[in-house]
């Protein structure tokens, strides 16, 4: 690899051992002979197997569930409902104040997404908590479901989630984060052209090779010791102590090891019911997800829309950049109120623009919940901003690579949402694409700097 | 449940088991005989990550009744190294960064060995062709191609 000294050759020291030189990982001696213990490859005797009961609903009332089935099943040992569950509703992020909780860990009353857990089986295998599952009656007095975040931010849309009494998250700053930054209205009245283009997305599944669960063993001192593949170890520990009323001292995690998660391993899903599972039954308990339920139970990248209506100058300037974002969490929070505040930080990109409004929208569907991942919160949005710059550029004729160079951070720009820029490096980035794309512009931009005193 | 006996050889050690009836070869190789692996990333064939061989050729554990297995000599990743030394599979793998969560990884070296064991000379379209039923979701396949590749190159430099 080869490391182009002339870039900020006033803080380079070049006396780099590591970058650039290949160095084992420690982790795949273990990998490439089978010795990598995941969570799965513990089994303990007398492991009971957890099964979830999901509603075949988007979004409907529960009448009644009726277990007497299930519980006389060959081979069943517990079934877990609502009243079971000692905190039974909860938020994942209310470990840094973002509330109210709003989840339940097993419905209770309502479900609000289909596949949404509502009564959890322990059995002696696999195969019959599976079939003691299918025996499970719930009784749904099925409800109008709302999936399209624009109609459930209507005036009489179905309110999926009670717990917030609207269909969107409330911010400290009203309805959606807000961003403002000069006046965006006199700019669009100064601007030469001025282009709004909406772009969205769906929903996007991680599809890890592994699926996601957790083995779970009682110490037989009120301890519990849980094996998990979760990717937000603390998250989960402290939660799991939220739910079940639990003191930390009480919960031994281990994990670590992850056979694939993106952030789709990130929510607190199954520690806590299988812990609640091996409690009630004094048993190892194993809780792990079916591809099926991988697929289309663990939550995916959140589903986004966003409008952009930006003010261009002829001379290649943006002078003005207005901004909607919507995340769809689905029925739930998780972690998309955070995702969606993420996004109104970022929608300037790394571009310096005077004037600047954003307002991006938390939206509640009957939509499975979403929650994180790689980059969750910036990664639409900057499909979306790069694929506006190239239609800005063509509007105006300039080249797409050029016209970024106009418009890039400087260090000491003021960001739309008063953060001086400091440590950037997109002028130089773009200037080693040009070279190694082959993609040559003119020379003043070959001689910018992110320093703005340099050029 | 109704137990029967299943009986074969793993990894060169003679194994036998009182298993349940229908109990798939990936589970009674991870739950009784503790042979971890080959991984279950989908228990319905899709994934290769249960892939072993099976009397000379690749199989999906996940698919293969372990009753079907009697008198069957099994090789899975776990037996690969000899005396503490890495298979050349197992080698390429490390040096060309073809991990990365390594969920994969036992699959991959299991169908890639099958490949090796009859084609020492593979093709890049061999090689492509051979992984085709194995799904890897971190490393973007381009360094396990590539391991496949030079362990075939440093298999045939040795045979020289
Ligand atoms: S577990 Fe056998 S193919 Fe996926
Ligand atoms: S290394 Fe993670 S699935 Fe292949």
């Amino acid at each position: 690899m080869e490391l182009r000294k002339n870039y900020f050759a006033d803080v380079r020291k070049d006396d780099l051992h590591e970058i650039g030189q290949p160095r084992p990982r420690s982790d795949s001696p273990g990998h490439v002979t089978g010795k990598t213990a995941y969570f799965a490859d513990r089994n303990f005797p007398g492991m009971l197997h957890l099964k979830m009961v999901r509603s075949p609903h988007h979004h409907a009332r529960i009448r009644s569930i009726d277990t007497s089935e299930a519980e006389k099943h060959p081979g069943v040992v517990k079934v877990l409902t609502a009243k079971d569950v000692p905190h039974n509703v909860y938020t994942i992020l209310i470990l840094i104040q973002v509330g109210p909780e709003d989840e339940t860990v097993l419905a209770d009353g309502k479900v609000r997404w289909k596949g949404e857990a509502v009564v959890a089986v322990l059995a002696e295998t696999e195969r019959a908590a599976q079939e003691a599952a299918a025996k499970v009656k719930v009784d749904y007095e099925v409800l109008p479901a709302v999936f399209d975040m624009e109609e459930a931010l209507k005036p009489g849309a179905p309110l999926v989630n009670e717990y917030h009494g609207q269909n969107y998250y409330l911010y400290d700053s009203g309805e959606c984060r807000k961003v403002r930054f000069g006046d965006v209205e006199a700019g669009f009245a100064e601007a030469d052209h001025v282009l709004e283009q909406s772009y969205q997305s769906s929903p996007i599944e991680h599809a890890p090779t592994e699926t996601t669960g957790c083995v779970v063993v009682p110490e037989g001192n009120d301890r519990f010791t849980c094996y998990t593949n979760t990717q937000a170890m603390f998250f989960t520990l402290d939660n799991t102590s939220i739910i079940l009323q639990m003191p930390g001292s009480k919960l031994h995690f281990v994990g670590g090891t992850v056979g694939g998660g993106f952030g789709g391993k990130v929510d607190v899903i199954v520690e806590p019911i299988a812990i609640l599972g091996a409690k009630l039954t004094g048993r190892p308990v194993c809780f792990i997800y079916s591809r099926e339920e991988e697929m289309q139970i663990s939550s995916p990248r959140a589903a986004e829309k966003v409008i952009i209506k930006d003010g261009v100058m002829k001379d290649g300037r943006i002078i003005a950049r207005k901004v909607t974002g919507y995340t769809d969490a689905g029925a739930y929070s998780r972690h998309s109120p955070y995702g969606a505040q993420k996004g109104a930080g970022h929608y300037p990109g790394p571009y310096t623009i005077p004037n600047v409004w954003i307002d991006t929208y938390c939206v509640y569907t009957n939509r499975t919940p979403s929650s994180a991942m790689r980059g969750f919160g910036v990664t639409i949005g900057d499909f979306a901003l790069e694929v506006q710059m190239d239609k800005l550029a063509r509007l105006i004729g300039m080249d797409p690579l050029e016209f970024r160079f106009i418009n890039a951070y400087r260090d000491g720009d003021m960001k739309a949402h008063r953060q001086p820029t400091e440590g950037a490096a997109l002028i130089e980035c773009m200037q080693e694409a040009s070279r190694v794309a082959n993609w040559p512009v003119a020379e003043k931009y070959m001689a910018m700097s992110s320093y703005k005193n340099g050029a | 449940m109704t137990k029967v006996p299943v009986q074969f050889t793993l990894n060169g050690s003679e194994k036998a088991e009182f298993i349940d009836s229908g109990t798939t070869l990936l589970n009674a190789l991870r739950d009784k005989i503790g042979d971890t692996s080959p991984k279950g990333g989908c228990h319905q064939g899709t994934c290769g990550a249960c892939s072993v061989i099976i009397d000379g050729e690749l199989r999906l554990s996940c698919l293969t009744l372990a009753e079907t297995c009697n008198g069957a000599t099994i090789t899975t990743t776990s037996g690969l190294a000899e005396g503490g030394v890495l298979h050349p599979l197992q080698r390429a793998f490390l040096d060309t960064f073809a991990t990365q969560c390594g969920f994969c990884t036992p699959g991959m070296i299991m169908a890639a060995k099958v490949l090796l064991d009859h084609t020492p000379n593979p093709s890049r379209e061999d090689v492509v062709e051979a992984l085709s039923g194995n799904i890897c979701r971190c490393t973007g396949y381009e360094p396990i191609i590539q391991a496949v590749l030079s362990a075939a190159r440093a298999n045939s430099q040795n045979a020289a």
